[in-house]
């Protein structure tokens, strides 16, 4: 990786640091800043909040979905199932027991990653097209047992008391906002930590080279297992906040096709960058909600039908994935590092 | 002390170029390393049997791989294991490292049964190992393949990782020092940050011997570490396989196919030939083994050396 000229390593920290210049922190700082002032800008409505709502929480998911795929390289299409398991957690906890949401939302986290877990266990045996079989269980059952099973709620759902500082409750999408922001930035910065961690290495490991893992002193019962409680217990958190945005959670909100969109936005951003799990759910997420805003006027081109725009975001979103898996295998975050280096670099060639 | 079995200095001169045993290399320091060693206590270590196979049976359906090797390694020493191709010589290092498991026999290392442990359980009771196709993680940098193998010398928790600050941040830095000696001990500076799967063949054989290093091993099997390289990378590893052997006071197995090599740096050499051990001696010994000679050896490298 090329540094910023004139940025000197004259010691571990500094080499291992992940913000080098003064730069780079005035950025840093200033992005963090606007993310908290964005809503006072006159231009943002509460349709763009609930837009970027919905988007942020799935982006903790793939955050989470990135470590265990693309660190780890164990492929799940259960997470929109282990993200009904955090909702429904926070909900039954908050609905029957009255449970307050700072303390359901962690525990929607380890519920998830325990179902995780459970479900992640065929991992110790199979790999690839095999294993997305096994994680495609948890999404049928898991859903059935909430669909159908009356402890759970049922067809009906189960609604969600919202979240309260004191008297204050968390139920407008400003305020649901923030609290989204803020659990976003932690769990941005523990993935970006995990990643660069002793843990992250034991998974790149497995993911690399799984014998050679094995032989070099890494468990590979415990860390596949571990990848997949990570990567649940991220899906739990979102699912938690999901909980809270929408006030009544409901087994048709975690469609097998999220599950499967999720692994997409990760090929598009690119597996194994912290960065292309952000970029990733924030374009194609993007693309479905441009297509549901202007794709009613699909209609006026000639020989598309009234209905055009229905399947519209889905038909741009798959294509979008095609394409990138032919031109791009590696992502968009592997394109921008090439870019960086390449710009740091100018003009010369190495 | 283990070094003072060799009766004269080891000259290893076969490509044109001649080390002796001390090497200026080998003045580096490596204070985590020798430091440990005198700790250990050294003395009895020559009586020591460090590595017993006992009896080891390997087969996979009809074909024997393994039949009834049995091999020690005394104290401190570098022991060669030649034999033709498919002798099973990868299958005796695969056991060791229990990537196989023999269905006879048993495996001690140190007062533990090896062959009852899991592989990642024998890495962490001190059993390194290169392989003979290059097994790298190919995802990641030279450094952090180094790093990974420290894993479980490296010690915080999952929670202590997601927070990264404090403890976790110190064990990151110490033992990156202790890989950074590793590197500097290989000679890879320049690969540091590069990722594996970008490097050439002979640079990645060095990345895995500096991975294996990085684990502090206390037995040391080389799977052919020289197959495939020239001349000169071949004069490198040879040197830095005989630097680590005097560094860090470690046994290694050595399988290797290049006859110079091995008779120039082994202490002693065993020999397979279809799964079965056929001589156990010497390089002076087995050089002079009619049954090594008629399986492996032949008559024009013995009629060369005598020369």
């Amino acid at each position: 990786m090329q540094l910023p000229s004139g940025t000197i390593n004259d010691s571990y920290e500094k080499d291992m640091a992940i913000i080098r210049t003064r730069w780079q922190w005035v950025m840093f700082i200033g992005f963090v800043v606007l993310i908290f002032v964005f809503p006072a800008f006159p231009f943002v409505s509460n349709y763009l909040l609930r837009i970027i709502n919905n988007i942020v929480i799935a982006m903790i998911l793939v955050l989470g979905l990135n470590i265990l795929m693309g660190y780890a390289g164990q492929v799940s299409l259960g997470q929109g199932a282990f993200m009904a398991v955090g909702a429904y957690t926070v909900a039954l906890l908050g609905h029957k027991l009255g449970v307050p949401f700072w303390l359901s939302l962690p525990a929607a986290g380890l519920s998830a990653g325990i179902v995780g877990v459970i479900f992640g266990a065929p991992s110790l045996r199979v790999k690839g097209v095999y294993l997305a079989l096994a994680t495609i269980a948890a999404q049928f059952i898991i859903l059935w047992i909430v669909r159908h099973v009356h402890a759970f709620g049922g067809v009906s759902g189960v609604p969600n008391p919202p979240a309260a500082i004191g008297t204050f409750t968390i139920n407008s999408q400003l305020s649901n906002y923030y609290l989204i922001i803020v659990v976003a930035i932690i769990m941005t910065f523990a993935a970006k930590n995990i990643a660069r961690s002793k843990i992250g290495r034991a998974f790149v490991a497995i993911r690399d080279n799984d014998l050679a893992a094995e032989v070099m002193g890494i468990s590979l019962f415990r860390y596949k297992l571990l990848a997949f409680f990570i990567g649940c217990f991220f899906a739990g958190i979102a699912g938690g906040l999901w909980a809270n945005l929408i006030g009544h959670v409901q087994d048709e909100q975690f469609p097998l096709i999220n599950s499967i969109w999720y692994t997409g936005m990760i090929m598009v951003g690119g597996q194994g960058y912290t960065l292309g799990a952000i970029i990733g759910t924030f374009l194609l997420l993007g693309v479905q909600e441009i297509v549901v805003l202007y794709g009613p006027s699909l209609s006026h081109i000639p020989g598309v039908g009234g209905s055009g725009y229905a399947g519209f975001s889905q038909f741009l979103m798959a294509l979008i994935i095609v394409l990138f898996i032919i031109f791009e295998p590696r992502g968009l975050a592997h394109r921008w590092q090439i870019f960086k280096s390449s710009y740091r670099l100018h003009p010369f060639s190495y | 002390m283990a070094v003072s079995q060799h009766k004269k200095p080891l000259t290893f001169n076969k490509l044109g170029v001649t080390f002796t045993r001390t090497t200026a290399l080998s003045q580096q320091s490596f204070h985590f390393q020798r430091q440990s060693i005198l700790d250990g206590g050294l003395e009895n270590m020559d009586e020591k049997v460090t590595l017993k196979v006992e009896n080891i049976s390997l087969s996979f359906g009809g074909v024997k791989a393994l039949d009834e090797v049995s091999l020690d390694v005394n104290g401190v020493e570098i022991l060669a294991v030649i034999g033709p191709n498919g002798a099973g010589k990868t299958c005796l290092i695969n056991s060791i490292s229990g990537f196989y498991r023999p269905q006879t026999g048993s495996i001690y290392f140190n007062g533990h049964q090896v062959n009852k442990l899991s592989p990642h359980k024998i890495a962490e009771i001190g059993i390194a190992r290169t392989f003979q196709n290059i097994e790298l993680y190919t995802g990641l940098s030279t450094l952090d393949n180094l790093m990974a193998a420290r894993h479980f010398h490296i010690n915080y928790g999952t929670l202590a990782a997601a927070v990264y600050f404090g403890k976790s941040h110190r064990e990151e830095i110490k033992h990156r020092k202790i890989c950074e000696e590793i590197i500097d001990f290989l000679e890879m500076e320049s690969l540091r940050k590069k990722t594996v799967g970008s490097l050439p063949y002979g640079q990645r054989k060095r990345v895995e011997l500096g991975r294996a290093l990085a684990l502090e091993p206390k037995l040391l099997l080389l799977d052919e570490p020289m197959a495939g390289m020239n001349v000169e990378e071949k004069e490198d590893m040879a040197r830095f396989i005989i630097d680590i052997f005097e560094e860090k006071k470690i046994p290694i197995i050595l399988v290797e196919h290049d006859m110079g090599v091995v008779m120039d740096i082994a202490d002693r050499i065993t020999v397979l030939d279809f799964g079965i051990k056929i001589a156990d001696g010497t390089p002076d010994d087995i050089k002079a083994n009619p049954m090594v000679i008629k399986a492996y050896l032949g008559e024009e490298f013995t009629a060369a050396s005598a020369a």
